[in-house]
């Protein structure tokens, strides 16, 4: 899967799951600020993306990671060990 | 349970812990659904012996020997207490060799610094480079984040035979040995440095005797003990006061076993709470929260009648003050651990709606509060009877006084400052004898600096913090100063000082609503300066952002050597601006308009049928 494709799956995916307009997500946008989450949240959403995905995303591979891009690149490097 | 008053040291302690309870469990390590690691006593034991003997070869320096700063209030350092042997540093995950090489620290006479693994390489090296360590034991993932490897001889606990390198080895290889003798130490001798503050202002290396974690241990097992059998599930980072203690050595010294999952997804906590029989565990508030959660979702499964039911049966035990399990709550607390006796609670506010929904459905939630300069606690709620209202009485052995904020006398609403005198007191900060000169009293007070005040059956209650630093829900300590550095260089702002809303209106301001906000002076347009400062605030961490501002005119008060003095600056605040009034800016981040938070807002109110309480974010975000 191309990380565009990657990209927009998890946008879509964060507005369903947190009930806001897709229209309003960037992927540059940090997403504990546009999703208005705290960090148990956010393990929820990780745990949304992989099985959206069908990846096991460990938690140290996103410690450092804020933004919807961080997130997309971690899914593809993922997705390709797959 | 082994007595701790006999011994003299942690290692002394775990060696015998490995010698009485052989062949019981000590740690069990999941990686989500998976049993990654399962080791008896003397599995540990082996496993320690390893890691010990080599660390023993090592060319550290175990003769090293410096005194510890004598203070007239500090028993430690009245008695002679020393810095003995090399200083090793510990950066990783929760996970059970945490626990063993820690122990062959101590089996070794080392002493421990124990890193958050979650601050930046530069913090972590930062409080590498100030405690002196020689030797730096991690995991992969956490040197990767590393731009070039820390000077410093490395063991890595996840590496491969492949992997070694100079001055990197690999615990895998590390050759099955005989453990080396006991290394001699002393109740006074340090043990461990443990940095309470970050990072970016003065480290603060909490310097915490033998003496003081084995006082810490007796006065902790007195009130909750653990025995063989119980499991004890370690979520709270390690290197954390409470886990050290809760998550290490009080179950070890117990027989108990302390279980690591991996993963934090409440989910996989959840299964693993149900599924590996946990009987105790500490959270901090925001997993609290996350908990309830998922309870509540597994009662809205069920039928009008029972969830009805339920509730009554909650209000019900509620009335009476007890907390039973009933037929109609036991399979909903099963869904949670039919085991799980105690969650201790701590390191941040916990609301006391939650711990009493928790008490009256079966699961005592046990609110504790202490600070890493006394170890792991110094009040905790004894059950006698349950509340939630307020963060316990003192631990046996401790003192807890309230020291008037100016004068002699305290007010007439009894607020002051928290004190806290007793043997789990820290033996001063490393390399910082004016610190602690600063922070514990001459006759052995500790100043908290937290404001409270003591009921009459001797439960603290905590209103606020004095010092700068508020503790967010997640548990994470925020010093303005620090995030006061995030702001600097602004073009045209001449002046900007960061408070938590609680440090300037006290008596006002609960602290879950706490926000941190910045008062400012600048020549700035208000609408330039407000995207100027939501700019830099997205480069901090969540928990460090600023939620509002305050433009000033005047130059901030200042003391002689150009620091601001914030009390008069904070006096100032209360007398001109109100909260949330005229004058109080909210920080809109620019990367959203603010139609999409309040969007997001309108719908995640209706969707959970609530607004949010997680205090910290309150004020600014969804404002206009």
């Amino acid at each position: 899967m191309k990380h565009e494709a990657i990209t927009e799956r998890l946008l879509e995916l964060a507005a369903r799951r947190f009930g806001c307009s897709r229209e309003l997500l960037r992927p540059e946008q940090d997403f504990f600020e546009a999703l208005d989450i705290d960090s148990v949240e956010a393990m929820r959403l990780l745990s949304a993306l992989e099985s959206e995905f069908g990846v096991e995303i460990p938690d140290y591979e996103v410690q450092d990671v804020r933004t919807f891009a961080g997130l997309a690149e971690v899914i593809s490097r993922r997705v390709k060990h797959a | 349970m082994l007595e701790a008053a006999r011994y003299q040291s942690l290692g002394e302690l775990l060696s015998d812990a490995w010698f009485r309870w052989k062949k019981a469990l000590a740690l069990l390590e999941l990686d989500r659904g998976t049993e990654s690691r399962r080791l008896s006593y003397e599995d540990m034991q082996r496993e320690a012996a390893r890691v010990a003997s080599w660390l023993c070869r090592l060319d550290l320096s175990w003769e090293r020997t410096t005194e510890v700063p004598p203070h007239p209030g500090l028993p430690s350092a009245a008695k002679g207490g020393k810095l003995r042997g090399p200083r090793i540093g510990i950066v990783l995950s929760n996970q059970s060799r945490w626990l063993i090489a820690a122990s062959a620290v101590f089996r070794c006479g080392g002493i421990l610094v124990p890193i958050d693994p979650k601050l930046a390489p530069e913090e972590q090296s930062e409080l590498l480079a100030h405690a002196q360590v020689e030797l730096l034991i991690t995991e992969k993932p956490l040197l990767r984040r590393w731009k070039s490897r820390p000077p410093l001889p490395t063991l890595l606990v996840d590496g491969e035979a492949g992997e070694a390198g100079p001055e990197l080895f690999v615990w895998d290889t590390l050759p099955e040995a005989p453990m080396p003798p006991l290394a001699a130490r002393k109740r006074s001798d340090i043990a461990t440095i443990v940095y309470s503050s970050g990072t970016g202002g003065r480290p603060k290396g909490c310097m915490l005797s033998h003496g003081a974690y084995l006082s810490q241990l007796e006065a902790l097992m007195a009130l909750y003990p653990l025995r063989p059998g119980h499991r004890v599930l370690s979520i709270l980072p390690t290197n954390h006061a409470i886990d050290f203690m809760v998550g290490f050595i009080g179950p070890l010294a117990c027989g108990a076993s302390v279980v690591h999952q991996r993963t934090l997804r409440p989910e996989f906590i959840l299964s693993t709470l149900r599924e590996h029989a946990i009987t105790h565990t500490a959270f901090v508030p925001a997993l609290l929260e996350a908990i309830e959660r998922s309870f509540d979702e597994e009662l809205n499964k069920r039928p009008k009648w029972q969830r009805t039911l339920v509730d009554g049966i909650a209000q019900f035990n509620r009335l009476l003050g007890i907390s039973p399990s009933s037929p109609t709550i036991a399979p909903l607390k099963r869904a949670l651990g039919d085991h799980l006796e105690i969650i201790f609670a701590g390191g941040a506010f916990v609301d006391p709606r939650r711990a009493e929904r928790f008490y009256a459905l079966g699961l005592p939630v046990v609110i504790g509060y202490g600070l890493t300069e006394c170890c792991t606690v110094a009040t905790l709620q004894d059950m006698h009877p349950f509340r939630a209202d307020s963060v316990g009485r003192p631990l046996p052995g401790i003192e807890v006084r309230i020291a008037p904020l100016s004068g002699t006398r305290l007010d007439e609403d009894g607020v002051g400052e928290v004190w806290i005198r007793g043997p789990t007191l820290m033996s001063g900060y490393l390399d910082d004898p004016e610190l602690t000169q600063a922070t514990i009293t001459e006759d052995g007070w500790l100043r908290t600096g937290d404001l409270g005040w003591l009921d009459a059956s001797h439960h603290l209650h905590l209103v606020g913090r004095i010092k700068n630093m508020i503790v967010t829900p997640g548990g994470k300590n925020v010093y303005p100063e620090d995030i006061e550095k995030a702001f600097e260089g602004i073009p045209q702002v001449d002046e900007l000082c960061v408070f938590a809303s609680g440090y300037v209106w006290p008596r006002r301001h609960h602290l879950t609503q706490e926000v941190l906000f910045a008062v400012v002076r600048s020549r700035l347009e208000p609408e330039h300066l407000r995207s100027e400062l939501a700019m830099r605030n997205r480069n901090l961490p969540e928990h460090k952002r600023i939620q509002a501002f305050v433009l000033w005119r005047d130059p901030f008060p200042r003391t002689a050597s150009l620091k601001i003095k914030r009390e008069p600056l904070a006096q100032a605040l209360r007398e001109r601006v109100e909260p949330g009034g005229s004058g109080w800016m909210p920080l809109i981040t620019t990367s959203s308009s603010p139609c999409a938070f309040s969007e997001l807002r309108s719908a995640r109110a209706s969707e959970n049928g609530q607004s949010r309480r997680d205090g910290i974010r309150v004020a600014g975000h969804h404002q206009s």
